[in-house]
């Protein structure tokens, strides 16, 4: 782990990793759009609106795994001073937001013609919504310190905070859940799912997968680039202030 | 090191009282939330009797959060931060102290407020007992947790609305542990697994909310 502190050594894991997860994620996700879409038959209670699941599945998972992995690589950056774990924290944490908005759009598309409306205060649903805003004050407090050493450290002990919050407050919802709701709304955890469903939803999770490592990858090295030509730029306003002071 | 402690409580209560206002504020705030909703929901003591105990807990988890920035604020303004922290004392128990004080001077007083707000939003009788141990076991939770946000925003430009950000989401629980308490009551049914589920959560909260929180703060310090 201590081998990819230093960024250079980490670029070039990068560089040799980077095909490989884009070529699965982009076989994985046209396979597995292709035979969702066109070649699994429809569910027989839910018809076509079971395609959703396609989507809406993968990302739900995504949206947690990039959390928890969020989580871990701010332990590392915390305890070790790990440089590149806090740049793989902050540039996760936009692609596990916009996962968790895409479970929130589409679970919204699907309970229209499930449940008959956009949006019900469901246990899922509810806590999804809280862990977007946990993302987004994650994103925020990035933003407001100039220092960034500090606005990693800052936000890596949001995100360990988050972390111990979160089976707390997902347990808190269902509880939640159970005492406002009517179950009968809870009609999706209902047959397990056939095979013919089951391996496009294996593969689109194998895909979403790959595409948040490429995603991930392309959003530190750019991180890594912008770090030292901020450096260098520093550097050369240096060298021009010392120059002009010798004329 | 105890007397230490108690001396820093006994100077943020001294700050507190002495800059005036400051809890006076949060109540009237609060107050003034709960009185917004007959109004915004319309005066019929059923739908009141039926929001109440939400209400009062959604109100007092805003005054808390009102409160929270001046937490660490005016010390790292007048250089006293610095001087707590090269106290004797851990810089998690300074933290402590101050989460203490601040309990005293904003939930001790909402907690004390609210069976006033009780009255005025139709509160079903039962539910007064649950409503105010929920509350005395809910709000310290409010404010350690709001101490590690305090904490993360202390140094930075408009703290405030990215400390509000932070902080919400991880009050859910203690806003649904509490509500479901005076609900349960309210219906009759016994409480006491919502109290056991708040105490479990002040119990993990002090443990780690000072040492989170004290981190941050050096953040601020260095």
């Amino acid at each position: 782990m201590h081998r990819f502190a230093n960024p250079t050594r980490f670029l070039r894991l990068a560089a040799a990793v980077l095909p490989f997860s884009a070529a699965v994620a982009a076989l994985c996700l046209g396979a597995g759009v292709v035979w969702g879409l066109f070649f699994a038959p429809p569910d027989y209670q839910q018809g076509d609106t079971v395609r959703i699941m396609f989507i809406h599945v993968p990302a739900a998972m995504m949206a947690m795994g990039v959390y928890a992995g969020m989580a871990i690589s701010s332990a590392i950056a915390l305890i070790w001073r790990h440089a590149v774990a806090d740049l793989i924290a902050k540039a996760s944490a936009p692609i596990g937001a916009t996962f968790c908005f895409i479970c929130l759009v589409t679970g919204s598309l699907w309970g229209k013609p499930m449940w008959g409306t956009w949006w019900v205060w469901d246990a899922r649903l509810t806590s999804m919504l809280i862990m977007l805003f946990i993302y987004l004050g994650y994103m925020a407090l990035w933003q407001a310190f100039d220092d960034q050493t500090k606005a990693a450290r800052a936000a890596a002990i949001l995100a360990l905070v988050g972390a111990i919050n979160l089976p707390v407050i997902k347990f808190s919802v269902e509880w939640w859940n159970t005492l406002h709701q009517p179950a009968s709304l809870i009609t999706m955890s209902g047959p397990k799912i056939h095979e013919s469903l089951l391996w496009p939803l294996l593969l689109m999770i194998v895909g979403f997968g790959a595409y948040y490592l490429t995603v991930l990858i392309y959003r530190v090295r750019a991180e890594i680039h912008m770090r030292r030509t901020r450096m260098l730029r520093l550097a050369q306003a240096d060298r021009h202030a010392a120059m002009q002071a010798a004329e | 090191m105890s007397r230490t402690f108690l001396m820093l409580v006994r100077r943020d209560l001294l700050l507190a009282r002495r800059q005036g206002g400051g809890s006076l504020l949060s109540i009237t705030f609060f107050v003034l939330v709960v009185s917004l909703f007959p109004l915004g929901v319309g005066p019929a003591p059923e739908t009141l009797e039926r929001i109440a105990a939400g209400t009062i807990w959604v109100a007092a988890l805003l005054s808390v959060l009102l409160s929270l920035d001046r937490m660490f604020q005016a010390d790292l303004e007048d250089g006293s931060l610095d001087q707590l922290a090269l106290l004797p004392l851990p810089l998690s128990l300074v933290v402590l102290a101050k989460t203490i004080a601040h309990w005293l001077t904003t939930g001790l007083p909402l907690t004390l407020a609210a069976p006033l707000l009780g009255l005025l939003m139709q509160l079903s009788p039962d539910a007064y007992g649950a409503l105010i141990a929920a509350m005395l076991l809910g709000t310290p939770i409010l404010s350690l947790i709001g101490a590690i946000g305090a904490a993360l925003t202390v140094g930075v430009r408009r703290g405030g609305v990215l400390l509000t950000l932070i902080v919400t989401p991880l009050y859910i629980p203690v806003l649904i542990f509490g509500v479901s308490a005076a609900e349960a009551a309210a219906q009759g049914f016994s409480y006491s697994a919502h109290m056991l589920f708040l105490s479990a959560i002040l119990s993990g909260a002090i443990v780690i909310a000072p040492i989170a929180a004290a981190w941050a703060l050096k953040l601020a310090l260095d």
